[in-house]
């Protein structure tokens, strides 16, 4: 960690960087899932991250979070104070409340739980109510859990399902469930917030709908976002940046229009059926 | 129609040879004869029969989704009526509460010396289930070796007794924090494990615990055990056998109101909401900041803990110990009440708990059975109501309409 | 939990030679677990195949051997009171005891496996402990708590004089009759198509589906071979110790667990390495420390490497699906 120290602070010339990954790569037996990847993103900014199946784009957030070790290479997150913290081999519920939050590919809420309290579980890093609390039930810890009910309301109402706050989370719609997931991981208060194929299962106006939200949640809570999602026209109007993946390596990153002109990628995805 | 009865009769038919020679022939080595028993083949047909036909429908009732058992309708909803009726609000069910209590407190001084000792065990087994159901409930760590804890609870008192003198009020705690010791020391090393193979790693734990104190002979008596506990003090007098049975009622009565206020506060918490969540998914755990060590150490030492007071009330309810008390078959006999109560659920392992131990006692036909009966439970209610007889009471919570404050 | 010692050292012989560096005692040791140890192997073979196809542990696996040495001992039994001879006796009851240990094991996989396909993890397993716990109390309520004699029924074998010290009859035919049964296993397994089924379903179910392989069949067809297995060692075991009761399965079935795991579940040469260190491992510590601890060492190896290396001797890690 000394070495870090040089560059700690970051300098203010140029946007602030929330997210850097610097050469990540990442071993399964003999194959090499992901292959020396840079990745940085800035505060405020919405990233893409595209690529054909199997490019290793969810082993990324894996990596990222913490449920897998890279290999090698190096994940740094800033602080809300702009200093740099490392999080290889930390494990995930640090990372988590170190500022990072995530949704999955195939929805992994807590089904036999109403809506409020899978919210209200996204509080459990932020809150400190211990076993004494819980048996006596002082002041404090009922303040805390009030606190808790109502914030995790409010961001039921943002994602627009507060009306099905006592239902349960199995009982919901493939589109709610999606959006109950990006609230869940708001209730964590991230600064970085990972997205995995949050359109997969939708249909034309839920997919608007989350494109809006997301572009609430960024200009509303600065919150710095990165996606991975098949949804072309989505990817294309949302996005500020794109990287685009193939076997495990970057191929191509920048602006939208950048990326749909660059010939690597349109190679990478000759063939594959574009949803746009 | 004609398929469930045919297919009836050929179930009827395949279990008659398949259990042909276990229950078809019994040996007398002494005479050199063999008794068939053609009997009891017969009867075992036609009960298949019947069993088959009711497994059939009850699977194609689960397939629709429907109850197993519908009332005809207006029964069913008068007795819907009549069941939630002290329940309803909170006036009756504070009516109700007491007229339960009011018949648990004067039950002991109506009934037998022999009946009290059941109820003592009884609200005992309650005790151990809603610890168990702590971890296997409501965390969803299966534990196969919950009676080891009960023995480290019964052991602290009788050995710490025997060697130096302490008093049952001296070991109530020592025995809970000793259960939570060990709970934590198998907890350790178990946190990366997956469900399956917590469940023997535990299993593995409890029959050690119990081999050692079999073995350890110099220490624990072997399997002649340990005699002559004495019971309770009652403001520093001890009481006569009768006397103390009745105080055991009173003070496991207690223990059981502690444990079931204690529990439901438990999980009504932030730290219960953390052990729910463990149950469904580790990996969305540990994704939303929960910190999965902790949490199950946490499970774990709260639910060995009632375990080893249990334990303490165990030895002594009994004066005496030794390890047959504490083997695999208790661990499961608990884990059955678990799993027909109700995973999770508070009121419906305590009914299951009584059920289970009240039943066999005073239904003397039960008696043999009663193993018998827990592992069938045990598969039964896996697959036709894995949610147990009273499904998770849902809590309550109180919006405070926005406050137009964001998170 | 009253439990005999499974499959103890034969008469006279611990006391006469125990002073440690007996060459001979070393060498009786060692057979007498490779005895024991080949039993193992036979009852973890069923584990392992079971958890290759449907990953569950199959907790009643234990009753089943129990159930074939319950078999062939009431077979045995009649069949003596009848006046058959000793050797034809032997394989009857041998056949009995398979075919119907199979049939057991076929039936509790379509009762109380079958209908939990797809539920949540925890639930065939509490299902399989349920099964055990009945399956026990099934023989104890048709039989007896008592332990039943099992009939002398091996030839005495005079090539064995030579070595009557290391190998009694027993011995040498649990040693011949698990070699040939792993044997056929492994050409089972390696060179038929239902072997081959077999194999396919347990690396990939939903591909073996696809390529119209009937995995109902192929989880009846694992539980029946497994069962047979763990009959044959039932057989074998009853007529080495010479009794059987309806309690024998529980710890039986633990420690083959045990050698399952130790070779590395899910691998079928694992099992028959994990039961053959486990029954040596067991055989020295009674052996040069004392029979006290045998059952505890097995359980403090399940846990050791449980803990330490899940994976097993033979196993591969896996890496979980996120």
């Amino acid at each position: 960690m000394n070495n870090l120290a040089k560059h700690d602070a970051q300098t203010t010339a140029g946007p602030r960087q929330v997210l850097v990954v610097e050469g990540l790569s990442r071993d399964f037996g003999g194959l090499r899932a992901l292959n020396d990847l840079d990745v940085t993103i800035n505060e405020g900014e919405i990233v893409a991250l595209i690529g054909p199946n199997g490019a290793g784009k969810t082993t990324f957030f894996n990596c990222v979070t913490g449920i897998y070790t890279p290999t090698e290479g190096q994940i740094f997150l800033y602080d809300a104070n702009g200093k740099k913290q490392l999080l290889n081999g930390k494990k995930p519920h640090i990372i988590t409340s170190m500022g990072m939050a995530r949704t999955f590919q195939n929805i992994r809420l807590f089904g036999d739980m109403t809506v409020l309290e899978n919210v209200m579980i996204g509080r459990h890093c932020r809150t400190h109510a211990g076993i004494w609390g819980a048996l006596t039930r002082n002041a404090r810890t009922r303040r805390e859990e009030q606190d808790t009910i109502d914030r995790s309301y409010a961001l039921l109402e943002t994602v627009n399902l507060a009306h099905l706050w006592n239902e349960s989370a199995r009982n919901l719609s493939y589109g709610a469930q999606r959006r109950l997931e990006i609230a869940r991981a708001l209730a964590t208060e991230p600064r970085m917030l990972l997205l995995d194929e949050p359109a997969a299962g939708m249909n034309p106006h839920e997919t608007q709908e989350l494109e809006a939200l997301v572009r609430d949640l960024r200009s509303r809570l600065k919150l710095s976002i990165l996606l991975i999602e098949h949804d072309m026209g989505m990817v294309m109007s949302l996005s500020d940046r794109i990287y685009v993946m193939e076997y495990g390596s970057r191929i191509a990153y920048g602006t939208p229009e950048e990326v749909r002109s660059n010939p690597r990628v349109i190679q990478a995805y000759l063939g594959e059926s574009d949803d746009a | 129609m004609m398929r469930p009865v045919s297919k009836a009769i050929l179930a009827s038919i395949w279990f008659m040879i398949l259990t042909f020679p276990v229950m078809g022939i019994k040996l007398n080595t002494v005479e050199q004869t063999v008794e068939w028993q053609f009997d009891r083949i017969i009867l075992l047909g036609v009960a298949i029969f019947f069993l088959s036909l009711l497994w059939n429908w009850c699977f194609s009732r689960k397939g629709r989704g429907l109850p197993l058992i519908a009332l005809p309708s207006g029964m069913g909803a008068t007795l819907g009526r009549l069941c939630s009726l002290p329940l309803r609000d909170s006036r009756s069910r504070a009516v109700s509460l007491t007229v339960l209590l009011l018949v648990m407190l004067v039950m002991p001084l109506v009934s037998s010396f022999y009946q009290t000792n059941i109820m003592i065990l009884a609200l005992l087994y309650v005790m151990l289930a809603l610890g168990l159901n702590i971890a296997v409930g409501i965390a969803g760590q299966l534990v196969l070796g919950y009676v080891a804890f009960y023995a480290v609870g019964a052991y602290a008192y009788a050995l710490l007794n025997q060697f130096f003198g302490l008093g049952f009020w001296a070991c109530l705690p020592v025995g809970g924090l000793l259960a939570v010791l060990f709970g934590l020391a198998l907890g350790f090393p178990v946190l990366r494990l997956r469900g399956d193979y917590l469940a023997i790693v535990t299993l593995g734990f409890g029959e050690i615990v119990r081999l050692t104190l079999l073995n350890w002979t110099s220490l624990t008596g072997g399997s002649g055990g340990i005699k002559n506990i004495p019971g309770p003090s009652f403001f520093g007098k001890q009481l006569s056998i009768e006397d103390n049975t009745i105080f055991i009622y009173y003070l496991v009565l207690l223990a059981v109101i502690l444990t079931i206020v204690v529990i439901t506060r438990l999980k009504n918490s932030r730290v219960g909401l953390a052990l729910q969540a463990l149950r469904e998914d580790e990996i969305a755990c540990e994704a939303m900041g929960i910190d999965l060590a902790r949490v199950k150490l946490s499970a774990f030492a709260l639910s060995s803990c009632w375990a080893g007071f249990a334990g303490v009330i165990f030895a002594a309810k009994s004066t005496f110990i030794n390890p047959a008390s504490f083997t695999f078959m208790e661990s499961a006999m608990i884990l059955s009440m678990v799993v027909l109560g109700g995973m999770g659920s508070i009121v419906g392992v305590v009914i299951a708990a009584l059920i289970l131990i009240l039943a066999p006692e005073y239904l003397r036909a039960f008696s043999d059975y009663r193993m018998l009966i827990f592992g069938a439970i045990m598969v039964i209610m896996m697959i036709f109501r894995p949610q147990g007889l009273v499904t998770g009471e849902r809590r309550k919570y109180r919006i405070n309409a926005l406050k137009g404050e964001q998170a | 939990m009253a439990s005999a010692p499974f499959c103890p050292l034969r008469p006279g012989r611990t006391a006469a030679h125990k002073n440690g560096m007996d060459v001979q005692y070393f060498i009786e040791l060692f057979f007498s677990g490779l005895t024991r140890g080949s039993i193992y192997a036979l009852i973890a073979l069923g584990y392992t195949l079971v958890y290759g196809i449907i990953e569950l542990i199959n907790f009643a696996h234990g009753e089943i051997y129990m159930l074939g040495a319950f078999t062939a001992l009431l077979v045995a039994g009649v069949l003596g009171i009848m006046g058959f001879p000793a050797g034809g006796i032997l394989v009857v009851a041998a056949l009995a005891a398979i075919i119907w240990s199979a049939a057991y094991g076929f039936t509790l996989e379509k009762v109380a496996y079958k209908p939990l396909r797809g539920a949540p993890r925890l639930s065939p397993l509490i299902s399989a402990i349920g099964m055990s716990i009945f399956l026990q109390n099934y023989v104890l309520l048709a039989q007896t708590s008592e332990y039943l004699p099992f009939p002398r029924l091996l030839p005495d074998m005079e090539f064995l004089d030579y070595i009557d010290n290391i190998m009694g009859p027993s011995d040498f035919l649990i040693l011949v009759c698990s070699m040939l049964a792993m044997v056929a296993l492994t050409l089972f397994i390696r060179y038929t198509k239902m072997g081959k089924a077999m194999r396919a379903t347990a690396q990939n179910r939903k591909m073996a589906l696809l390529l119209g392989i009937n995995a109902d069949r192929i989880i009846s067809l694992t539980f029946i071979v497994g069962s047979a297995l763990a009959a044959l060692g039932g057989v074998l075991i009853a007529s080495h110790m010479g009794q059987v009761n309806f309690s024998i399965g529980f710890l039986a079935g633990l420690k083959a667990f045990t050698a399952a795991v130790l070779g590395g579940i899910g691998s079928i040469p694992g099992a028959v390495v994990g039961g053959l260190v486990l029954g040596i491992a067991e055989s020295f510590t009674t052996g040069y420390i004392s029979g006290n601890y045998e059952d505890a060492l097995a359980f403090a190896l399940l846990i050791f490497i449980l803990i330490f290396r899940p994976d097993g001797i033979l196993g591969k890690a896996k890496v979980q699906k996120v």
